[in-house]
């Protein structure tokens, strides 16, 4: 199924690379979901995992959401949708509550779990890069990590991107 | 009668698709999975994953909140 694009290009329109920088519960969506449906839809997929996205890749999520800054969370409460101030979110046990409550929601509603969704994109054969800088500079461990991912740094991402048709910093 | 039914009542995006995605993967060439579904939107995300994928749309309906789709694999 092409679209011009290999022929202008000589890019194949069915891949995909993804940067991941967020880490917060939240942000762990967009990528996961992308990529795991991608691959459902027939695209070869890369995710790059750099810097707060690293710690996507840990054996041990433990991710949180905060309402801090983000004047767009108004979470389903009580009949209708509500924020909080950005002063509660400096209590401490807040974030960690609110997350609490966001993956309760989450399951609730039937939506996959980021562990889930994870496993469904190895299984998939989504290639997963590990940033080295991000490692060496957060002092974090491969063995912290899922089984799984290559270390690769910025040039790694760029020549995938070459060769990628649809290219997304998330 | 497909040849395979998928039950993901209850699941969100983008969970229906990615068991469809799998279940294809036990019908044979040229048979057909039924799907059934809570999520509104899963019938645009269907049409979309037949065109892309090349599995055609046999059927798409709706019945008290419950989506189906019937799926044939290409032969």
């Amino acid at each position: 199924m092409s679209n011009g694009t290999e022929m202008s290009t000589g890019i194949d329109p069915h891949t995909m690379s993804i940067i991941v920088t967020k880490g917060s519960l939240d942000w762990a969506y967009p990528p996961f979901i992308l990529a795991t449906t991608a691959a459902a839809m027939g695209l070869e997929v890369t995710m790059f995992f750099t810097f707060y996205g690293l710690t996507l890749l840990k054996k041990d999520l433990k991710l949180q959401v905060s309402s801090l800054g983000n004047p767009g969370m108004k979470m389903p409460m009580m009949g209708m949708h509500m924020g909080m101030p950005n002063i509660v979110s400096a209590i401490p046990g807040v974030d960690a509550a609110a997350s609490v409550m966001m993956k309760n929601l989450i399951k609730k509603k039937g939506v996959a779990s980021i562990d889930e969704l994870r496993e469904l994109a190895v299984e998939a054969d989504v290639r997963m890069i590990a940033c080295q800088m991000t490692l060496d500079l957060f002092e974090y461990s491969m063995d912290d990590m899922i089984e799984g991912p290559e270390i690769g740094g910025a040039a790694t991402y760029i020549e995938v991107a070459t060769q990628s048709h649809i290219n997304l910093f998330i | 009668m497909a040849d395979q039914l998928l039950d993901t009542k209850g699941l969100n995006c983008p969970l229906p698709i990615l068991k469809a995605k799998k279940a294809l993967k036990t019908v044979p060439n040229g048979g057909t999975l039924e799907i059934l579904s809570t999520d509104a939107g899963s019938v645009a995300d269907f049409a979309a994953f037949c065109r892309t994928t090349g599995n055609e749309l046999l059927e798409q309906g709706e019945e008290g909140g419950v989506y189906r789709f019937v799926l044939r694999k290409p032969a």
